[in-house]
């Protein structure tokens, strides 16, 4: 911008009350400029040192450094915990034990006999999760992209309803599990309506399988609008004209959406599969607020178990619990290779 | 531009060092107390405190209120890494014993505390103490039965006597709840501890000298007591099944609502139901059931420990004494309602303050409870390693409830986790 041009623009904004009120715009200007040329010279210094490339990887240190302390470290120390024993909290005075936690969890007579093993309750768990992430990402993605397709269409008060469906993902997930528990026990809000309809209470929460159904079904409800908004815009990015050409050629919706828009989605469908994936092993906030891992252990997942055998029994057996996690850090290691792999093969 | 810093900066100095002067003056040490309550204990606590403060302006004691659940999950952690208040109020007495702080040696009267808290003195000892003094009381309590009056008036059914067994008051308990429609007619709380008298009235000994002795046939009694009222609804799966793995579930709310016949839990909700129930129903203690060989019920209590970490070991002892002298022991209880530890204070009497005639009752059927306490109980209480126990009844029992196991089963992984949660600890059975 040349000086005629930046006279223009300073004469252009708006005037200085000159009356002596408080003058906020130029008061924020000074301060501005003076925090500013209070990091000029520190970080020109370090240019000067580092050329323009290094300065990007000093912006990023400190965030790096965040990571290497609070994600990078705690993972270091886990693999610690995981290959010493006792009920010690420092790792220094816990004795190596090598991988006998790992032996410990993997002893079993049956894998998929929780019974037959001898930390059953990392099995149930491993169960639980298994069927969890199966039955629990199918719905979600088939929802999701129900919702999205319904979303794509000229339906009337489509911006109402694409808020509605995102705004559960915009909740704390112990608002959700608190909501719905109300809902759902035994006096809660939905018995009382099978009630006033001459019906008996269904115990949604105390029986193991309403329990789990609940399970999946608030986990859908809490974050499907999330997914459906990822594939939502993958379904807006679909040109037009495919459709038209389509339709011209006397193209079936059915075949349109098999022929067009499912192969169109695919990238955004991988993603999609993987984030949920990864989200459905970690599951634990909700559950633990909504069933308590109960009935019994019926829906007690893999975090649920680490959390109590780490920190909520009493007993703090820290080392089972670190190798539990080990293991399914290596389970969702593998589920964010495969994400890459994919997306690879997807973009190639 | 460095002008203006310049005057900035100084008036922003100028201001900082006006704030700290104050403080300066007064060089107050500052002593922290992480603290639940059950009832209206803090506020009674801090009303002391002000006072000991006013005594000793040197000293400022911050009570810091968390929830319960803190200091059941978080306080371990925290005391395990070294860091901690100086103060803490527990209820796992022996498990965190090893963080303690043996404050004898800056106590004034170290006499009175041993002739008056040699009951309890010991279960705040590390396992490898013999003597010491390491914490205070600041409630006894015992495992009670509370009833809603009102509803065995509404339902025309006479309450059981004094020597009623767990079957009478079941039966009871029962045909109360079917006439008036309530939703639970026995309500006890899920923990290993509130079973603990269940298990010893039918004979269980749970100790072997020192060690543990968990499954015998009084146990399993018991347990098939237990499985069994959740199967023909005595008790209601809502409770005990709306939690997994070994998270407490108390029936407080539900007992304060009026939808519990018999609620078994303990001498501190005492206090909590006179302030919440008030006059909406008749309620009160009643003697502990009977079983073929006891009627007992299980001790307990909360301590306020001094941690060793304390960089200010003689103030926190002071507080401690002034806490523990007679005329403050007396007014903290006669104003929250708790049975004293302290033999001295038990002997005299607590002039507790309240024309509540539920509370005067309950505290009265409490008093004379205490006395028919097996020592069975007393030393499962003292047990250092009891959570583990505790735990391992409570999580596996509810499995077996659940349909998950069988009762055999369940035995099977309560003896199992008992071993695996001592080995833990580096103790083989």
């Amino acid at each position: 911008m040349n000086e005629a041009a930046s006279n223009k623009t300073r004469s252009a904004a708006p005037a200085a009350d000159r009356s002596g009120a408080f003058r906020s715009g130029s008061l924020f200007e000074r301060v501005y400029a003076a925090l500013m040329n209070l990091l000029e010279w520190p970080f020109a210094a370090l240019q000067k040192r580092t050329g323009i490339t290094g300065m990007a990887y000093a912006f990023a240190l400190p965030n790096l450094l965040v990571f290497g302390v609070f994600v990078a470290l705690p993972m270091v120390l886990n693999i610690g915990y995981a290959v010493t024993g006792s009920n010690e909290m420092m790792l220094g005075q816990r004795p190596f034990v090598g991988l006998d936690n790992f032996r410990t969890l993997l002893d079993c007579g049956n894998y998929l006999s929780a019974n037959s093993c001898a930390q059953d309750r990392f099995w149930r768990a491993v169960h639980n999760t298994a069927l969890f992430v199966v039955v629990q990402v199918t719905a979600m993605i088939v929802l999701s992209m129900l919702t999205a397709l319904i979303l794509n269409g000229k339906i009337r008060g489509r911006g109402f309803f694409r808020s509605v469906f995102f705004f559960p993902v915009l909740l704390s997930p112990v608002v959700v599990a608190l909501i719905w528990k109300w809902i759902l026990q035994q006096d809660g809000v939905l018995n009382a309506i099978i009630l006033g309809a001459g019906g008996t209470k269904v115990p949604f929460l105390l029986d193991p399988g309403w329990a789990f159904f609940w399970v999946i079904f608030v986990s859908i409800w809490a974050h499907m609008g999330f997914y459906t908004l990822i594939l939502l815009a993958g379904l807006q990015a679909i040109p037009g004209d495919l459709y038209e050409a389509a339709t011209m050629d006397g193209t079936s919706k059915m075949r349109a959406f098999w022929r067009i828009t499912l192969p169109l989605l695919t990238p955004n469908l991988l993603v999609v599969l993987v984030l949920a994936l990864i989200r459905a092993v970690q599951a634990f906030d909700e559950i633990y607020v909504l069933t308590g891992g109960g009935p019994g252990t019926a829906t007690q997942f893999i975090v649920q178990y680490i959390y109590e055998t780490a920190f909520a029994s009493n007993v703090h057996i820290l080392g089972l619990a670190a190798a539990a996690s080990i293991l399914i850090g290596i389970v969702l290691l593998a589920l964010t290779l495969l994400q890459l792999r994919l997306s690879y093969h997807g973009k190639s | 531009m460095f002008d203006f810093a310049r005057r900035h900066v100084v008036a922003a100095l100028a201001a900082a060092a006006a704030l700290c002067l104050p403080s300066l003056a007064l060089a107050q040490t500052e002593i922290r107390m992480m603290w639940y309550s059950d009832g209206n204990e803090g506020e009674v606590l801090r009303d002391l405190l002000d006072r000991f403060e006013k005594q000793n302006p040197d000293i400022k004691v911050v009570i810091d209120r968390v929830p319960y659940k803190t200091i059941l999950e978080n306080l371990p952690q925290i005391l395990a890494s070294g860091q901690g208040p100086d103060l803490a109020r527990v209820t796992d007495l022996g498990g965190l014993s090893k963080y303690y702080l043996d404050i004898a040696p800056y106590l004034k009267d170290k006499a009175y505390w041993d002739e008056n808290f040699k009951e309890v003195l010991p279960w705040v000892r590390p396992v490898d103490a013999k003597e010491g003094i390491y914490g205070l009381m600041t409630q006894l309590t015992l495992t009670i039965p509370l009833v809603n009056t009102t509803l065995f008036q509404q339902a025309n059914v006479p309450l059981p006597g004094p020597k009623a067994s767990w079957d009478d008051w079941a039966k009871a308990s029962r045909e109360v709840a079917k006439k008036v429609n309530v939703p639970y007619p026995i309500a006890i709380d899920r923990s290993g501890h509130r079973v603990s008298p269940l298990i010893i009235d039918m004979g269980g000994k749970l100790m072997a000298g020192d060690k543990p002795a968990l499954v015998d046939d009084g146990f399993k009694a018991a347990m098939k007591i237990l499985y069994d009222w959740h199967q023909d609804g005595t008790m209601s799966k809502a409770l005990w099944g709306s939690v997994g793995g070994t998270a407490y579930r108390g029936a407080n709310e539900e007992f304060a609502n009026g939808q519990v016949v018999m609620y078994y839990s303990g001498t501190w909700q005492i206090p909590q139901f006179a302030k919440t129930i008030g006059d909406a129903f008749d309620w009160q203690a009643v003697p502990n059931p009977c079983g073929p060989a006891a009627c007992t019920g299980m001790p307990g209590g909360a301590a306020l420990v001094p941690i060793k970490t304390t960089k200010h070991p003689e103030m926190v002892a002071k507080i401690l004494d002034y806490l523990a002298s007679e005329p403050v022991y007396s007014e903290y209880h006669a104003r929250t309602y708790f049975l004293p530890a302290s033999t001295g204070l038990a002997k005299k009497g607590v002039p507790y303050k309240t024309d509540n005639a539920a509370v005067q009752k309950s505290l009265a059927v409490a008093i004379e409870e205490v006395g028919k306490t097996s020592p069975i109980a007393f030393a499962y209480q003292g047990f250092e390693h009891n959570r583990i126990m505790f735990n391992a009844t409570i999580a596996r029992l509810n499995q077996a409830i659940s349909g998950e196991m069988t009762l055999d089963e369940a035995f099977k992984r309560m003896q199992a986790d008992v071993v695996d949660g001592l080995a833990a600890k580096g103790i083989k059975l």
